[in-house]
């Protein structure tokens, strides 16, 4: 590992003022994925500041509702919240399907939204990445690709985004709040990852140095019909192959509003806007629920060992809405 | 954090950091080089080799100790950001009277084989049992909103971070159970 210098900055202004002066330093949450790929020698930070001391470890209920999520709080905190569990179960059961006790125990909300690609060429420095190396080519992209996206990839880049959590909040509508070196932004968390394009380097939308300092969710009183689902090679501590997040709002058995994201088909969460438009207004059925997945779908471009995908997230959506639904005829 | 400065090695100077680690009760003053992590500063500078070093990368679990009474990783931790906490390991597990009820039951459940998983077996299994008493829901609960059973099903979704090459799996759930029982 490349030796670094540590430092732990009084407050959030020390700490983006650090950022925007140093371009080899690195903010340092939880540590379970920088760590990881220190060792790896994927990320050579010349400086860690770390942000687990400042004052974004508390969850608070909005004041219209909602939820406002520190920055700092862990994952297993988090997912642990009565409200959370009662208002979001989509929220509290993607948390509970990543990782393991010990790692949610350290895993950070923003460390959580940032963490990278687990494409093994990626992790490889032996291989060719142009997310590690711009430049290099993608081994990736005629390599062994299963695990990769299906959705808005490019020759460039065809890696996914981990995060189950990020699926949820992108769901729900969520809100970053984001100090720059410029001042206090608020970013959508469906414009906060980018799709490759010819810049997989760039996996966020926010400028250098910028720190997420907490996580709003709007109130949306039916995301308490809501679930996660995830697939996954093994039954416990293993990253999605494929994952769907969902909301319902019924009335009677029509749709009266619904969201819907999917995770592990991108480089970023994949908010399934098409499906949510085609869905509103029906009666829910399973029928409707797979031409839904299918018209979200129809944009999906499988890689040679991935294509089994796409059923994957069909039947991943059919079975998240038929089951919200409940009583609903399937 | 008192920072590298006052290590007295103005060579080394911004490379280590000096903390104040508290480990099984006791205080230990370390100048260490920032990339130590936790795991490589309680078996390489502490001489506690109960914690064992599996994958290094977070996947097994050999390496779990407490942290301010919470299970967590020891080889992805960088020791430097641990200043004024407190870590408990396997050799901290037992009380003056011998072994802890949870160490009692892996020994008469016989729930190892080799024993290199067993002190982040034993160190999981505490924190996660914690975790029960305080209702914490899990991936194989049913009702997020209800109390937790543990059921062998529960108890094998919580130990999914520790792995046991010998596959003592089904006697470390009985052990668990066994121990959980007697709470």
């Amino acid at each position: 590992m490349r030796a670094f210098r540590y430092h732990r900055p009084a407050d959030v202004t020390e700490a983006v003022a650090l950022l925007d002066a140093d371009p080899e330093a690195a903010y340092l949450g939880g540590g379970t994925n920088l760590v990881d790929l220190m060792k790896l020698g994927v990320q050579r930070p010349g400086l860690l500041v770390d942000v687990t001391g400042l004052p974004l470890d508390t969850v608070e209920p909005g004041p219209d509702g909602g939820l406002r999520i520190g920055a700092t709080v862990r994952n297993s905190d988090l997912a642990a919240r009565p409200l959370v569990r009662r208002d979001y179960p989509l929220l509290a059961r993607a948390l509970l399907d990543a990782a393991s006790g010990q790692v949610r125990n350290m895993a950070t909300t923003g460390g959580n939204l940032l963490q990278r690609t687990r494409c093994a060429y990626f992790q490889d420095t032996a291989k060719a990445c142009n997310k590690r190396e711009p430049g290099t080519g993608c081994a990736a992209l005629h390599g062994q690709n299963r695990e990769l996206a299906i959705l808005g990839w490019s020759e460039r880049c065809v890696a996914t985004h981990p995060s189950d959590l990020a699926v949820a909040l992108v769901a729900l509508d969520a809100v970053a709040e984001v100090r720059e070196p410029d001042g206090p932004r608020d970013v959508r968390l469906t414009e906060l990852h980018r799709t490759p394009g010819h810049h997989p380097e760039r996996e966020t939308t926010l400028p250098r140095g910028a720190l997420i300092t907490a996580v709003r969710v709007p109130p949306l009183p039916f995301a308490r019909r809501s679930t996660y689902l995830k697939v996954r090679d093994r039954a416990a501590f293993a990253f999605a192959v494929g994952s769907v997040a969902a909301a319902l709002d019924l009335d009677g058995d029509v749709v009266r509003d619904v969201r819907l994201a999917y995770g592990a088909v991108a480089h970023r969460p994949w908010r399934a806007y098409r499906a949510e438009e085609l869905l509103r207004g029906r009666p829910i059925t399973a029928e409707l629920a797979a031409q839904a997945a299918d018209a979200e779908l129809a944009a999906a471009r499988p890689l040679r060992h991935n294509g089994f995908k796409v059923p994957l997230i069909r039947n991943l959506t059919v079975r998240a809405l038929t089951g919200l639904a409940g009583s609903v005829r399937p | 954090m008192r920072g590298g400065r006052e290590s007295g090695n103005p060579a080394d100077d911004q490379w280590s950091s000096r903390i104040g680690l508290t480990v099984n009760g006791g205080g230990h003053d370390l100048t260490l080089d920032n990339r130590t992590t936790l795991l490589d500063a309680l078996r390489e500078r502490l001489g506690l080799t109960g914690s064992k070093k599996g994958c290094d990368h977070g996947q097994c679990g050999s390496c779990t100790v407490l942290l301010d009474g919470r299970r967590v990783k020891s080889c992805l931790i960088l020791a430097v950001t641990l200043d004024g906490r407190e870590v408990t390991t396997v050799e901290g597990l037992a009380g003056p009277d011998g072994l802890s009820p949870l160490q009692a039951a892996f020994v008469a459940h016989d729930a190892f084989q080799c024993g290199y998983c067993t002190p982040g077996q034993l160190c999981s299994a505490r924190g996660m049992l914690d975790e029960v008493t305080r209702d914490w829901p899990s991936a194989v609960t049913g009702d997020l909103d209800g109390p937790v059973e543990l059921t062998d099903a529960e108890v094998r979704e919580r130990m999914s971070g520790n792995l046991c090459r010998c596959a003592a799996y089904p006697n470390i759930v009985t052990a668990i159970r066994a121990a959980a029982a007697a709470r």
